[in-house]
């Protein structure tokens, strides 16, 4: 039986600034991941994963990332991802300090 | 201190100019990901988690306060404010952008600094006791032959696609402060017949395979040692498994030959190589040396330092646990911790590393050292001038009187920062630091050990722990396994695991009930725990740690 597949978010680290991105549905790439497109198809995520391979001048190392559904949009479910979402535990620095300037 | 020449500055340049124009073509687009991420690592440029990092070799962890005072303005110009210093004597800058890093590298270039070859399978930044040229027991200065190693290595044409990273450290003293035996060749400076000449070990290395090196030759002499170790490489470039990156390290060759096939292998190529040394080497070696030689010590009375060591107890507590002996009279190591309770293991904020330049500047013959465990060292300082060092210190939280102890902990920058991780590392570090200080139990716990990586690559040194914590992800959880009994000095050994691991709101209860066990099983409170576990082994560790846990998860 083939394996069931979990919905997905296409991330990914923005060139010049190395932060943590993720696509959104519109073809924006935002730096939260409650903008980010949850795909829940396979086949879509692999071209949506292959679309986001094609703007190496944007972002580098795109990759897709296990996501859930809920009211605030996608949300991790793996603790590194999570990581990535805020940023460092040690400082108040990345994202989790430029989020809260938006 | 050594000067780099004209040579090295004219390479460095070049490099940092090609870098920028590559930099260049990566932001235009006219270089893919695939073509600039070699290009970037040749510079020291990772990508990890949230950032960019930028490694800057800081060559057997030796700088002088113009080093790091470009090191700050770093730090404060192109990062956050901090710099992490790392166990391979290392600074590591964790969010650069990379538009900057051409500047960044030409700031480095100034000061005759760089990130050559701190990435990529080549020879890697060589490492040495960070008490070199000051310690009381050492035979000979590490730092004169490991920058032989250094120009010898840099841009080596044969060695710049081995089969995986190589890395040398260096100690010129019995007692083993670079962890020679767990690097790929160890190099140990000693005595025969009135020679100095080395020691050389190979085939040590941590990650997912631990080994302690072996004796590949008892005496090496000065002259034959480039040709030996060049052998040494040649033999492993060749044999090296590049089909797989697991078995790539000299460890793997030099355990699947055996060692006296690989002395045989490295005899037979270094009577080959030996000719081609024209001896340039030996006279280059001799230059390297008079550069390095020692300050000029002065002579002075040290009655205020027994004055204020006598009177003020957080001084003395301090010189109790921070200073080490010096072998010129009057003199001290001080060793600046950079292991402040609840602090990050290693970070240094671009004020604290001016402070440490001043200080080094103003008192110390403007030497500095950076050891790999994460510290600063001021090698050179008079008795007499400790009491105003220790004030100045104190006002910038660099005086924590805990080299040694449980707070002192080696940290990679685990899941927080690296792409590899597989958990988070500074927070346990934090978290033992800030719980031992509460409990008022380090001074009484004493000479303790304790190393965290955040993954089995084992960056910060968990198999030599004498308490090694390793972050694994199971099944989507941070989970810490525990090894107990690993030594990282000349009586190297590689921990012994406990058992099953724990979740991280275990892992800070479970490091407790390990000292607990410590303080009742000790011989008194001069034997100190690696001491206590040599002489009962793991079992009574073994039960402290699970069947207490079990009692507390059946109440
Ligand atoms: C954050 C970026 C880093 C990356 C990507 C990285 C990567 C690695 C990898 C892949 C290994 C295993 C090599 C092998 O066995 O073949 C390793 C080992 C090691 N790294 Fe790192 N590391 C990083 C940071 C550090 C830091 C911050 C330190 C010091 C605190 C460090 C020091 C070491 C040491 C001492 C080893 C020991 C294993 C050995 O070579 O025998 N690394 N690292
Ligand atoms: S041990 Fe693992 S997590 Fe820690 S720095 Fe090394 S590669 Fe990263």
């Amino acid at each position: 039986m083939p394996r069931e597949f979990t919905p997905k978010v296409v991330t990914a680290n923005a060139l010049i600034e190395g932060d943590v991105v993720y696509q959104t549905a519109d073809d924006r790439w935002t730096r939260d991941l409650s903008e980010a497109e949850l795909i829940k198809d396979e086949g879509l995520a692999n071209l949506r994963l292959a679309q986001a391979e094609g703007q190496p001048e944007l972002v580098v190392g795109a990759y897709l990332a296990d996501a859930a559904p809920s009211e605030d949009g996608p949300q991790p479910t793996h603790f590194r991802e999570e990581f990535r979402r805020t940023g460092p535990s040690n400082y108040f620095h990345g994202k989790q300090a430029e989020l809260t300037d938006v | 201190m050594y000067n780099y020449s004209e040579f090295d500055a004219a390479f460095v340049a070049e490099r940092n100019r090609q870098f920028r124009a590559q930099v260049e073509r990566r932001i235009d687009g006219s270089l893919t990901e695939d073509e600039f991420k070699p290009l970037r690592l040749m510079n020291g440029l990772y990508l990890q988690l949230h950032a960019y990092m930028l490694r800057v070799a800081i060559p057997y962890g030796t700088l002088g306060s113009a080093k790091m005072r470009q090191l700050a303005l770093l730090a404060e110009k192109w990062d956050k404010g901090y710099g992490h210093f790392t166990t391979r004597q290392n600074i590591q800058y964790n969010w650069p952008e990379l538009r900057d890093v051409p500047d960044m590298l030409d700031a480095l270039a100034e000061v005759g600094m760089h990130a050559i070859q701190t990435s990529g399978n080549t020879i890697r930044n060589v490492t040495a006791d960070h008490f070199a040229g000051a310690a009381a027991d050492e035979i000979a200065d590490p730092r004169p032959v490991a920058e032989l190693l250094r120009q010898w290595s840099t841009d080596h044409a044969e060695f710049q696609f081995l089969p995986r990273k190589f890395k040398i450290a260096v100690t010129g003293a019995p007692a083993d402060r670079a962890v020679t035996l767990a690097h790929d060749i160890g190099l140990q400076i000693v005595e025969r017949e009135g020679e100095i000449g080395y020691k050389v070990i190979v085939g040590g290395g941590l990650g997912r395979t631990p080994m302690i090196g072996k004796v590949i030759a008892e005496f090496v002499s000065q002259d034959d040692l480039l040709p030996y170790v060049e052998a040494v490489v040649s033999v492993w470039n060749l044999l090296g498994r590049r089909d797989n990156k697991y078995k790539s390290r000299i460890k793997i060759t030099v355990h699947e030959h055996g060692i006296e096939d690989i002395r045989a292998r490295v005899e037979e190529r270094f009577k080959v190589i030996r000719p081609t040394f024209s001896g340039i080497d030996v006279q280059l070696f001799e230059e390297i040396k008079a550069a390095f030689a020692p300050p000029a010590f002065r002579e002075e009375s040290t009655a205020i330092f027994e004055t204020t060591y006598k009177t003020d107890p957080i001084f003395r507590s301090w010189a109790d646990v921070n200073l080490a002996d010096h072998r010129a009279p009057g003199y001290a190591i001080v060793q600046i911790s950079l292991k402040a309770h609840g602090e990050t293991p290693g970070d240094a904020t671009a004020e604290q590393m001016r402070v440490m330049a001043d200080l080094a500047e103003r008192y110390g013959h403007d030497e500095l050292r950076i050891s790999h465990e994460q510290n600063v060292i001021l090698p050179h300082v008079h008795k007499s001038d400790l009491p105003a060092i220790h004030a100045e210190l104190k006002k910038h939280g660099l005086a924590t009187a805990n080299i040694g102890l449980i707070s002192d902990i080696i940290a990679c920058p685990g899941m927080d920062y690296c792409a590899l991780a597989t958990a988070r590392s500074i927070p346990i570090a934090q978290e033992i630091a800030t719980r031992f200080d509460e409990l008022k139990l380090e001074h009484e716990i004493g000479e303790l050990k304790i190393k965290i990586s955040g993954c089995i690559n084992a960056c910060g040194h968990h198999h030599v722990g004498h308490i090694g914590i390793l972050g694994l992800d199971r099944a989507g959880v941070e989970n810490y396994q525990i090894t107990l009994g690993g030594d990282h000095t000349e009586t190297a050994a590689i921990g012994d695991r406990t058992g099953p691991g724990f979740s991280a709101d275990e892992i800070i209860p479970a490091i407790e009930r390990i000292v607990e066990a410590y303080l009742d099983l000790r011989d008194g409170a001069d034997e100190t725990f690696i001491e206590t576990y040599r002489r009962v082994g793991m079992p009574p560790f073994k039960a402290a740690l699970y069947e207490q846990a079990e009692a507390y998860a059946a109440e």
